[in-house]
């Protein structure tokens, strides 16, 4: 394989890699508070069909990506509103937005299948895109992968050394305890699920203005699900969700390797890579499922409201 | 102030009163979004839910419809009162689909009267294997089943696709992403003359009583329900959590393998790409809407089959897009989990005491 082929493929996988790092920190941070949001393909999808419908009647890519987090906020406060307020099962909550989201996006982007826009460009940043070969895979990207580099590197520290993350934490480790010191329980779990929101928003519009730049029906095909994988498979760690999300990007693009080497199978069978491995992954974390317990989460999934 | 008090015991009017309300609200949602696409909301509103089945050939589509949906929600209903969320029947039916036309494509010129057993027969063994498997992840190395069928979903699609394009494709035709169609034995015998409707719908029939007597009058069934409601209790009565979790898993992957063969041998008569638009994602809604119960799940199915046909006629005649039928499906399952809130919790109203409730 000759160098340039490898570079480009790295330099893809980061752009494959930065939707599924996107909203797999949202996930987490939802996660950590101790809700479990199936819902991410919805609003991915919707975030996704926003963006594209947005910039292709105004020609802003900065405001289909703002109108893409807000949409996707709007769908997570749809969820939150059912789960914290009406104290719905999470697993069947977002499992209905991810239908709902699904079913909606498809109906208003119905009209803009196979329209054009103008897709977002990449910015080499001065400077650090000189660096050899690292300079091109890293920083001759666009602002939405510098975007979610910002977003790792903010939630890691906001976890690591903030009092706000220290908050999150413990509602979701012990949402009882973290009331009986006045702690706000419903508030901050609320606040995570928007956050998580509006990340899938904009992965999902990663997807129609830079990736593709296209608006296609369930053009998602289940990053939103490989993203929960992800979150499990990263044990609720930013530093782990960063190399998982580009492994996945690789194992999406390989069928780019596999041209690039000669090979001759078929792009279909390819496709069938991110979900195989997803469930090998699956798999191979529930050797050590004990130790998994200890970084989930203690209240994830598990409905709270207060009792009097 | 108004609030949610937990009631002592679940209402079981509420149960049955909840999937009506929520199919009432989503008629009035529907009414709200008509008003703001078209002139006429009534007028669309009865094109989309009335006009489908205005006529007989109307209910033989509606029936038509209804079949495959039916077969994956009576199976995915065994399997969440197991408690085992099975999200993958669209996977299951592509598999049955997918195994029920290779089995069917050795037979286009043959006039065999085994031609279309076998190839259900084939579309059974396909979905139960597929879900076989999920089982076989979720009781060897406890995998999250969520997760893993719906990956299977994926992957399913990606070898259909995949053999239309290459092993199944019909060499005569055109290099479309086709199989070549089936022969005659094959297909679905017609049930009601001068319609589509063929004989499946008697399968679902046959599948909706078996399944009350399932779940209702067998010791197994009854096994599954106290997994589903409480597995450290099964576990003391000493009944085989692996078996069940394999048993449940298996049966609805088959019930939804039966659902794509009888696609394919049915109204399509050929594997195409597109054999399911959702009836694997529909029919989970139908299982919830329906109480999991399989009179209530046959009275879901029907009604989740007028919308797909309310969906498309919607496209015909008021030049709306076909996805509307996702919308109403969303709009469906958000309002039965708010209105399920009243099975467990009651509102109360509590009146302010504190000028300011800090202290609560």
């Amino acid at each position: 394989m000759d160098f340039d082929l490898f570079v480009n493929i790295l330099y893809a996988t980061i752009r494959t890699g930065t939707p599924l790092l996107l909203v797999a920190l949202g996930e987490m941070v939802c996660e950590k508070s101790g809700v479990l949001n199936l819902g991410q393909e919805g609003m991915m999808l919707m975030g996704a069909v926003t963006g594209f419908i947005v910039v292709n009647h105004f020609d802003i890519v900065a405001l289909g990506f703002v109108s893409a987090a807000i949409v996707g906020m709007l769908m997570a406060i749809l969820f939150a509103v059912i789960v914290l307020f009406l104290n719905a099962n999470q697993v069947a909550t977002g499992l209905a937005l991810t239908i709902f989201g699904s079913g909606l996006s498809a109906f208003i982007g119905a009209d803009y299948e196979g329209k054009i826009i103008t897709s977002l460009d990449s910015l080499a940043l001065p400077i650090l895109s000189d660096i050899p070969v690292i300079g091109h895979i890293l920083f001759n990207q666009d602002l939405v992968v510098y975007f979610s580099f910002a977003m790792f590197v903010g939630i890691y520290l906001f976890f690591k050394k903030s009092r706000g993350g220290l908050i999150l934490r413990s509602i979701g480790e012990n949402p009882d305890a973290a009331n009986v010191i006045g702690l706000s329980v419903l508030k901050v779990r609320f606040l995570a699920i928007c956050f998580g929101g509006a990340m899938a928003g904009i992965a999902g519009a990663y997807l129609s203005i830079a990736y593709t730049p296209l608006w296609t029906e369930n053009m998602t095909s289940g990053r939103g699900w490989i993203a929960l994988a992800l979150v499990v498979f990263a044990s609720w760690r930013a530093e782990r969700i960063i190399l998982g999300a580009y492994l996945f990007g690789f194992a999406s693009i390989i069928h780019l390797v596999a041209q690039g080497l000669g090979f001759a199978i078929s792009s279909n069978l390819l496709a069938i890579l991110p979900y195989a491995a997803t469930i090998v992954i699956l798999i191979m974390l529930s050797a050590n499922k004990n130790k998994l317990k200890l970084y989930e989460p203690v209240s994830l999934g598990k409905p709270w409201f207060k009792k009097h | 102030m108004l609030r949610l008090e937990a009631r002592p015991e679940i209402s079981t009017f509420w149960s049955y009163v909840s999937p009506i309300l929520a199919a009432v609200l989503t008629l009035i949602a529907g009414f709200m979004l008509f008003s703001a696409l078209t002139d006429d909301p009534l007028q669309a509103l009865s094109t989309f839910f009335i006009s489908p089945i205005a006529d007989a050939y109307g209910i033989s589509e509606l029936l038509l419809k209804a079949t495959p949906i039916l077969l994956c929600a009576y199976g995915l209903a065994i399997c969440y009162r197991a408690s085992v969320w099975n999200i993958g029947a669209e996977g299951q039916l592509l598999m049955g689909a997918l195994i029920g036309s290779s089995v069917a494509l050795l037979f286009v010129d043959s006039t065999s009267s085994m031609a279309m057993p076998l190839t259900l027969l084939a579309g059974v063994v396909g979905g139960t294997l597929w879900a076989g498997f999920a089982a076989m992840l979720k009781v060897q190395f406890h995998t999250n089943e969520i997760l893993t069928t719906i990956m299977m979903n994926y992957i399913a699609l990606n070898l259909l696709v995949w053999s239309v394009h290459g092993p199944l494709k019909d060499p005569n035709g055109y290099n479309f992403p086709e199989s070549a169609l089936f022969g005659d034995s094959t297909l679905m015998p017609i049930l009601w003359a001068d319609t589509r409707l063929h004989i499946g719908i008697l399968f679902a029939a046959i599948v909706m009583v078996l399944t009350w007597v399932f779940l209702r009058r067998s010791f197994v069934g009854f096994q599954i329900q106290v997994l589903g409601l409480d597995p450290s209790a099964a576990r003391m009565a000493g009944f085989k959590g692996k078996k069940l979790t394999y048993l449940v898993l298996m049966i609805s992957g088959g019930l939804a393998g039966l659902a794509g063969a009888i696609e394919v041998a049915g109204p399509i008569g050929q594997l195409v790409p597109s054999v399911s638009p959702g009836y694997g994602y529909s029919a989970i809604i139908v299982a919830f809407l329906g109480r999991l119960h399989p009179v209530g799940i046959t009275l879901a199915g029907l009604l989740m089959a007028l919308i797909f046909m309310g969906g498309e006629l919607a496209q015909i005649d008021l030049g709306l897009p076909n996805a509307i039928t996702g919308v109403f499906q969303g709009l469906l399952l958000f309002f039965l989990l708010a209105c399920d809130v009243f099975i467990r919790y009651r509102i109360v109203n509590v009146p302010k005491l504190l000028p300011t409730n800090s202290a609560s």
